[in-house]
This record gives structure tokens, C-alpha cells and sequence, in this order.
């Protein structure tokens, strides 16, 4: 519970989550996961224990975008693409906000990439909850820069011919500091993903498997499923060995360069063997190696995968100023008018 | 060191120019000159002319670069028609340039740079100086890349540092002929260059060697004298159109305690606010440059959100992609100032060159009904005064505002009487109170139709804003009908009422006669100025120069109205004619477009008076 950042002011009250309630109708479908995270959301904002009117919710265009309406936030509901770059503008002109962003794969991978690339590189103080669904919903059923090659959607009826983007992957590229991969079936990993998101001095991304259950349902189901997630899904924490399976049996080792599953207790491996996740690491290599894992060979990683260490933008744009003002002998605007060549006509 | 041995002209204005090539220093030559016309009390506009390309190609017409003054001992209005005293460094700045110098012009050219390669490239078919085409000029004809090397030879530096210093060796003539201090260029050197001690000794040497060499020439009989012009008292100091903007906008923040956050994409001509706003971090102001034109707009939005005083720079290019964001802010009804900085279009168009073209564009280019504060500036120094009211009516009127300046403003320069603080108009926004228990995002004011600014943060006034249709007054989102007629009407209205808080449409002249001259924005000193030579010639003219464009002034029908003959002139196909055709539809509108890249010159305008006022 040690927060690093005491720019924002801490809430004296106990607050819970009917405090975070919106008096909104919930128009999303019935059955989609949006709805758990939104609880989850609902659940974290509380803990985080930030006074409630030093939260700030935005959003681009889209299903996942209309969150900031269900929350009891200061808020802003934007324009396609943009949240990144609104979300900047409201962290560097008050960094005593909490400043989270909700947007999905078609709002920040296709009309928002160059925001979404640039906020991450900027590393500004901001949480993006990443609603990965792998189409577009809201204008019913297109593929979306997430979207598996060859699906068959409504815009690629004999199947997409396009590589998708890897969300994990494109963060690490645009010298992402933390990155953590959740599923919508899970509240408590969604929860403590964005707790630690909050915790976290940075851009945060959690992207979240998301299931559109009108226009891709199950899209995730092969991973996070009921019956396939004891063996696809890998839960990483930081500082314990990286083994899942029904019986923890399975863990990741490195060799040679290579991540490689093996089985605990066959050809003499052993638990000590494993290797130990470490999310801090401020080296991305490993975790994009983590991040791009996949079934069939391998796990999917979920959980945070990096936290690194890195100063923020908002932090330095204000040191740059207290420097500025300690330091110019141009205290005001008659001093700054007043600089440089003047002469007095009388 | 004033000299006394020639006989003195005395001058009431005199345009100079100086032309070279792109590397030649013929910008840092202007500014030194102008400064010194400035400190000696002259009134003056300067306007610097470069290439779009970095570097062109050396030596050819493509990659001239210049830089004109106008000074003068009474109240200088453009950075003048036709140039007095050309200084060309090089054969394509003399072909670039000659159309623009009056017969009789001085010029001064360097007779080291035409060599034939040099005349070549510039076009010539022949040496330009030794085929009597120049008889109808003054010419200076000086080896100046050579007594400039030879006047640095003692100094031991390299062939093209003291190559490179001829611009200065030519400036020093210039200070001759304008018998001007040689102090105030030292005195300039010393500040611009106070970390290269040598470059000031080098820049020294080089123009006091110019000096003396026209002390001894014999081509100058005379020296020209320009007097101190009668300027209202106050202090004073010259300014380019994009600095004054930024200190405007500086002036507005400090003003209304609102810190200025600016979000912004480099484009040519409007960076240099970017980067003077950068320079002031010690006044709170936080300047982004965003990834893109767009981000710069949208992150200005949420800062606005938060209570920032925020802005947006751009031109013509990147209001474009600006559109869909402006129509946000218009939505959420957020104070937002946005400048364009004009240039030649459509597309990248006319990096460089100047043009009021993006009118239409600032006033309806959206999708839905989004008006917004549209505002012009007219000289390089009202930059100042009109971003200050930009800001000022935006954060007051919780609405986005647009102001055009233009290239010709923003890179040129003028005189500009420094305000006082204390004395600017007061602003004070609406911000709603912690813990009001009838805060509504969309309740407003019920004289201005203004809502209130609730920021991030405060007790008791958590609330979402977005891009939605909302409910009038709870601004819950809303798809209803009748909602959506009524919250487009209340934005229209909103704006509209804002011509309650601006002044009159002023008149030049009579109120009734039989030509309304009608100009906007950045063309004022040469309209002003023609429309000043036909009233002293007896017509029946007047002027009406527009500031305020959306609300147009509440007397802008009867300004109108009080004429025969209604001329308005622009430098596009007519946008501010159309706009005033459909807000006015009266029968005797007639335009003068010009699209060249080019200010209007007086005397075209002139002839175009005459054309119209003799037409039946």
C-alpha cells in the first residue's frame, strides 16, 4: 500500500463503491465485459484511496468509451482516437488528478496509434484500461487492428489479411513502463492489476480480454475459458516462479536466449529451475518475450508483466517550471514586457 | 559617430531592403537595422521573405532571402510598397528583386558575387552591372566579400567565417548612408552574441570596415536622414506579430489567474508562438508539443477541462485537422483559444506567403452547427491586444475561440507601445463554487447563456462532459429531439450575445458617402493607407476594418447600410464579401481579391477605388 506519488491528495474518509456509482443507465449489452470491469473499477477506486473528487475518467469512441458516464468521476467523454492525447492534457495541466482512460482496440490501436504510442513514450502519469475485444462493436461487427488473420467479420467476409497488433508487443516498442494483461472473467486480477496501475509512476496499460458477446463472442475463450485456462493461462507475480497448470506443474525457463516450458519433475527439473518473474526489471526483455507468448507452444501471460522505474513527464514539466521560477529574472508579465530593448518616448 | 561631411536629405519614410542568398545573414542584417531605426525614434513595420526550403540551392532565384523595413519620422502603416534602397548580395536576389525598387532606387550590390557562374544561375544572360540595364538606378557597386576578408585579415580566422561576416560590412554602408550610429549595432552584437566574445569583435571589425569604406567612396554625395517620428508617449519596443501574440496570451493567463497551458504542432508560420511560449516557463505557462496537430488541440481540451487557460497554434494545414476537435470544445462548451496563423492554401499551399484564405474554414469549417469567436488581428503589435481579447472572450463566454493573424503579421514586425499590467481589461470566468448544490453542468447564465467552468478537483461538483448530445442543463446525455434543437440554438445564441461586450464597428471617415471600403485582418496598413491617399484626393470614401468577425459588432448593417457602394477587399476569392452577403443581403457589394501570396499594394487598391466609385 506504499504509494511512491503524493502529488494527489489523499481522501480523509473511508469510501466505498457507492461512492463511484453513477445515476446512469448501464446501456451496455446484457452479458458483455465491460460490466465486470466497470466492478472492478467500482471496487479498486475506493482502495486506491484517493480523495473522490481527485479521480478523472476519459474516454474516445466506442463501447468501451462510454465509461466515464457510469462513473461517479470527474470525467470526459472525447473524440475517436483522442483519449491519449486528452488524457495528457489534463495530467500535465493538474497532476494532482487521478487520471484513468478507458478505451478498446480500435479506439486506441487504429484511429488513436499515434497517440497511444506517443503517451506511452512520454511515460505520462496516466492508467489506460485497454478493452481488447478484437472488433469494433459499437458500429456493429467491423475487424479491428487486434482482430486474429483470417477472421471472417462484416468488412472481411473471406477473412482478414491483416497481422495483428500484439498490445504487449507495442507498448515494450514504445518503451512502455507498465504493462499488465487481464481477462473480464476474473474481477480480482482486474483489480489488482489496476491497483498496482495506480501505484505505478507512469503510463499504465492494462489490457483487458474483453468478450463482445454480439459481434465476437468467445474471441478469448481458447485462453481464458473455463476449460482451457489451467492450461493456457499463466498468472505472473512479481518474485515467484512462473509455473501454472492444474497443479502448478508447468514453469518457464530460460535457455539459450529462449523462453521454454517444461514440467516440473521430468528429465530432473526441479521447482528451482523456474524462472522468477521480476515486473520490475527497468530491461523490457524478458517481459516482451512474456507478452508475446501464446497458445499453442505456450502459456498467454497475464498479470502485470512490467512495472519499471522511469521518470514521468508530468513530473519533469513541473520541475522545469519550479527551476524556471527560481531562477528568471522574469517574475510577471510587466517584467516580461518590459525586457530586452525598451525605450521611453516622452 | 555621426559624419558631417555630406550633405544631408531629409526623408519623411524609406523602405530598405536587404536580398541575398539563403546563408547570407540577410534576416540577422535586417534585424540589426531595424532595431537601430527603432532606437533612433523612427516608427517602422519589417517583414522578412524566405524561401520555404531550408536551404535551396545556392546562388539560384529559388533561395533568395530577404528582409524589408520601413521607417519612417510619421506613423508607418505596411512594411511598404516598393523599396527605396535595395541591398543584393547576390545576382538572384538582384533579378528576384529589382521589380520591387522604385526608379532611382539605391542599390548596393557585391560585385565580388557576380561571377559568371553566379549570373548564370540566377538567369541572367549577361552581367547585369555591365549592360546598362541598371541605368535607371543609384548604383552602389562595392567588392564587398573581398574588403570584408581583407578587413578581418588581422583577426586569423578562416576564409568563410570572414566571408561570411560580408553581410555586416554591407550593413555598415547601410549605416553610412542612414547615418546612423554605428553604437547601437555594437551595442546589439554585444547582447545577441555575449557567449562568443570573438563573434562580436569579428562583426564589430566587419561593419565599422563598411562604414569607413563609404566614408571614402565617392558614389554617395549624400546621406539620408530619417527623423524621429511622433509617436504618442510611453515606452516602446518592436515586435513581430507571433511574439506579440504569445505575450497576448501570457498577458491573458496572468490576468485571469488561469495558468496557460498550450498544446501545439510545429507549422510554418506559426511556430515561433510554440517556441516563445516555451521560453516562459518562470510565468506557469506548460507548453506540449504533441505528436500531432490534433493532439495538440485535444490535450488543450482536457487541460481546458481542468481549468487551464488553453490554447492551440496552428495555420490553415492544421486547423484542418483540428476541425473535429474544435467541435468538441464547442459540445462541451469549454474555453478554448485557437490561433491560425495564416498562410497560402488550400493543402500545404504557401508555407511561407501569407493569405486570408482560412476565414471560411475558422467560421463554419465543422461537422453540425458549431459556431465559435472568430477574431483578426490587423498589425504586428494589435497581435497583443487581440490574443488578450481571444482569451479573454473565450474564458469568459465558455466557448472556443479562433484568432487569425496571418504570415505577414506574424513574422513582421512593428512598433508596440508596452501596455501595463494594471491596465488591462479585467477577466474574470466563470467558475463554478465548491459544494453548490444547483450545479448543473449545463445551467447557465441567464443574460450571457454562459455555463459555468466546474474544475477537476473541487468539492462537490463531479460531473462528465463529452462529445454527446446533452440535456439543457443537467447534461445528461440525450438523444430527444426538441433537446437537441434547443441546446444548438442556446450554442448559437451564446456566441451571438457576445456582441453585446465588443465595441462598435469604427468608421475612417464620413459615416455616409459613396465607397465603404471594407477590409479584415492583416491587409489594414495598406487599405488604411490607400483609403487615407483617395480622402486626401477629395472622394467620397470610407473605411471599415473588421476585428470582430464572429459576432460581427451590433452596428455592422448600419456601418453598411450608410453607403452607396460597398468594396470589400481580402486576400482570398472572397471569403469576408460572402460572409456579409449572407448575414446582410444588401445589392452593392463589390470585392477585390487578391491571391498571389503578395500583400495589396496601395496603389492597386487605388485603382481599383477609382474603378468602382466611376462605375455607374
Amino acid at each position: 500500500m506504499d504509494f511512491v506519488n503524493t502529488t494527489i491528495e489523499r481522501t480523509t474518509v473511508q469510501l466505498s463503491k457507492a461512492d463511484f456509482e453513477s445515476d446512469q443507465m448501464v446501456k451496455w449489452c446484457p452479458g458483455c465485459g465491460a460490466h465486470a470491469i466497470l466492478a472492478a473499477v467500482e471496487r479498486v477506486f475506493p482502495k486506491i484511496g484517493y480523495r473522490k473528487e481527485n479521480f478523472c475518467m476519459i474516454s474516445g469512441i466506442g463501447c468501451s468509451s462510454r465509461f466515464p458516464y457510469y462513473v461517479n468521476t470527474y470525467g470526459i467523454h472525447g473524440i475517436h482516437g483522442r483519449a491519449a492525447a486528452i488524457s495528457t492534457g489534463v495530467k500535465i495541466a493538474n497532476p494532482r488528478l487521478s487520471v484513468w482512460m478507458a478505451t478498446g482496440d480500435g479506439d486506441s490501436l487504429a484511429i488513436g496509434g499515434n497517440h497511444f504510442i506517443h503517451v506511452i513514450r512520454r511515460n505520462v502519469d496516466i492508467n489506460i484500461l485497454l478493452f481488447n475485444n478484437q472488433i469494433y462493436g459499437l458500429t456493429k461487427g467491423q475487424y479491428s487492428p487486434t482482430t486474429p488473420m483470417g477472421k471472417v467479420t462484416k468488412t472481411s467476409p473471406q477473412g482478414t489479411i491483416e497481422h495483428p497488433f500484439n498490445v504487449g508487443e507495442l507498448v515494450m516498442g514504445a518503451q512502455g513502463t507498465f504493462y499488465a494483461r487481464v481477462p473480464d472473467n476474473n474481477i480480482t486480477m482486474m483489480t489488482e492489476a489496476m491497483f498496482e496501475a495506480a501505484k505505478h509512476d507512469g503510463t499504465s496499460i492494462i489490457e483487458i480480454m474483453q468478450n463482445c458477446i454480439i459481434f465476437a463472442d468467445k474471441a478469448h475463450n481458447d485462453v481464458i475459458g473455463k476449460e482451457h485456462k489451467d492450461e493456457n493461462m499463466l498468472l505472473v507475480k512479481n518474485g515467484q516462479p512462473m509455473t501454472w497448470g492444474k497443479n502448478n506443474e508447468k514453469g518457464l525457463i530460460l535457455k539459450d536466449t529462449m523462453l521454454e516450458v517444461v514440467e516440473i519433475g521430468i528429465n530432473g527439473v526441479t521447482a528451482d529451475d523456474i524462472l522468477i518473474h521480476d515486473a520490475y526489471n527497468q530491461d523490457p526483455g524478458i517481459h516482451l518475450m512474456l507478452a508475446k507468448l501464446a497458445p499453442p507452444h505456450f502459456p498467454m501471460v497475464f498479470g502485470v508483466i512490467r512495472s519499471a522505474m522511469f521518470p514521468t513527464y508530468d513530473d519533469m514539466v513541473e520541475e522545469q517550471i519550479k527551476y524556471a521560477k527560481e531562477n528568471s529574472k522574469i517574475r510577471n508579465v510587466d517584467d516580461l514586457l518590459n525586457s530586452g530593448d525598451v525605450w521611453d518616448i516622452k | 559617430m555621426p559624419h558631417t561631411k555630406r550633405q544631408i536629405v531629409e526623408k519623411e519614410s524609406v523602405v530598405v531592403k536587404f536580398v541575398g542568398d539563403s546563408g547570407d545573414g540577410m534576416q540577422l542584417s535586417g534585424s540589426v537595422f531595424s532595431d537601430s531605426a527603432a532606437l533612433a525614434g523612427n516608427d517602422l513595420a519589417t517583414f522578412p521573405d524566405f524561401p520555404a526550403e531550408i536551404r535551396a540551392p545556392q546562388n539560384t532565384v529559388a533561395g533568395v532571402s530577404g528582409f524589408q523595413v520601413h521607417m519612417g519620422s510619421e506613423k508607418i502603416f505596411t512594411t511598404g510598397d516598393m523599396v527605396d534602397v535595395l541591398v543584393s548580395m547576390n545576382p538572384a536576389s538582384l533579378r528576384a528583386n529589382l521589380k520591387w525598387a522604385k526608379k532611382g532606387a539605391t542599390i548596393l550590390v557585391d560585385t565580388d558575387a557576380f561571377d559568371e557562374k553566379s549570373i548564370e544561375k540566377a538567369g541572367y544572360k549577361q552581367n547585369p552591372l555591365e549592360d546598362h540595364s541598371l541605368e535607371a538606378y543609384h548604383m552602389i557597386k562595392a567588392p564587398i566579400t573581398a574588403m570584408t576578408k581583407e578587413s578581418l585579415k588581422e583577426l586569423g580566422i578562416d576564409n568563410k567565417t570572414a566571408e561570411r561576416s560580408k553581410n555586416m560590412f554591407a550593413l555598415g554602408i547601410l549605416y553610412f548612408i542612414f547615418n546612423r550610429d554605428l553604437k547601437m549595432a555594437f551595442n546589439y552584437f554585444e547582447e545577441r552574441f555575449k557567449k562568443n566574445p570573438k563573434l562580436v569583435e569579428i562583426n564589430k571589425v566587419a561593419i565599422q570596415a563598411g562604414y569607413n569604406y563609404a566614408d571614402t567612396v565617392e558614389a554617395l554625395e549624400s546621406v539620408i536622414q530619417v527623423g524621429a517620428a511622433k509617436m504618442p508617449k510611453g515606452r516602446y519596443r518592436n515586435i513581430t506579430g507571433n511574439t506579440a501574440t504569445a505575450w497576448g496570451l501570457l498577458a491573458a493567463s496572468e490576468k485571469s489567474g488561469r495558468p496557460l497551458f498550450l498544446g501545439s504542432y510545429p507549422i510554418t508560420p506559426a511556430t515561433e508562438i510554440l517556441m516563445e511560449l516555451a521560453k516562459h516557463k518562470s510565468l506557469g505557462a506548460k507548453v506540449f508539443q504533441a505528436e500531432d496537430e490534433i493532439a495538440g488541440i485535444c490535450s488543450s481540451i482536457g487541460a481546458a477541462y481542468t481549468g487551464s487557460m488553453a490554447c492551440t497554434t496552428t495555420s490553415g494545414p492544421g486547423l484542418s485537422l483540428k476541425s473535429e476537435a474544435i467541435g468538441l470544445a464547442v459540445m462541451t462548451e469549454l474555453p478554448l483559444i485557437i490561433v491560425d496563423v495564416q498562410r497560402g492554401g488550400p493543402s500545404t499551399g504557401l508555407p511561407t506567403k501569407s493569405e486570408q484564405s482560412d476565414l471560411m474554414q475558422a467560421l463554419f469549417g465543422r461537422n453540425g452547427d458549431g459556431p465559435v469567436i472568430v477574431i483578426a488581428a490587423s498589425t504586428a503589435d494589435n497581435c497583443f491586444n487581440y490574443a488578450y481579447m481571444t482569451a479573454k472572450l473565450s474564458m469568459e463566454h465558455m466557448t472556443p475561440a479562433i484568432l487569425l493573424t496571418d504570415g505577414y503579421l506574424g513574422f513582421g514586425s512593428a512598433l508596440f507601445r508596452i501596455p501595463k499590467m494594471s491596465e488591462m481589461p479585467p477577466i474574470n470566468p466563470p467558475i463554478a463554487k465548491a459544494n453548490d448544490k444547483d450545479y448543473k453542468p449545463y445551467k447557465r447564465d441567464a443574460e450571457t447563456l454562459v455555463r459555468q467552468w466546474a474544475l477537476p478537483g473541487t468539492d462537490g461538483l463531479r460531473h462528465r462532459i463529452g462529445g454527446l448530445e446533452k440535456e439543457n442543463i443537467t447534461g445528461v446525455v440525450s438523444m430527444d429531439p426538441m433537446n437537441h434543437q434547443v441546446m444548438v440554438d442556446l450554442r448559437a445564441a451564446k456566441v451571438e450575445k457576445i456582441a453585446d461586450v465588443i465595441p462598435d464597428q469604427e468608421i475612417d471617415g464620413n459615416k455616409k458617402g459613396d465607397l465603404l471600403v471594407v477590409s479584415w485582418g492583416g491587409t489594414y496598413g495598406a487599405v488604411h493607407s490607400a483609403v487615407k491617399k483617395a480622402q486626401s484626393e477629395g472622394k467620397s470614401i470610407s473605411h471599415a476594418h473588421f476585428h470582430y468577425i464572429s459576432p460581427l459588432p451590433k452596428n455592422t448593417e448600419k456601418v453598411l447600410k450608410g453607403f452607396k457602394k460597398i468594396l470589400v477587399c481580402e486576400l482570398n476569392s472572397g471569403q469576408f464579401v460572402n460572409y456579409l452577403k449572407m448575414k446582410f443581403p444588401l445589392p452593392n457589394f463589390h470585392q477585390f481579391n487578391k491571391v498571389q501570396g503578395l500583400p495589396f499594394m496601395i496603389n492597386e487598391l487605388n485603382d481599383k477605388f477609382n474603378q468602382i466609385l466611376e462605375e455607374k
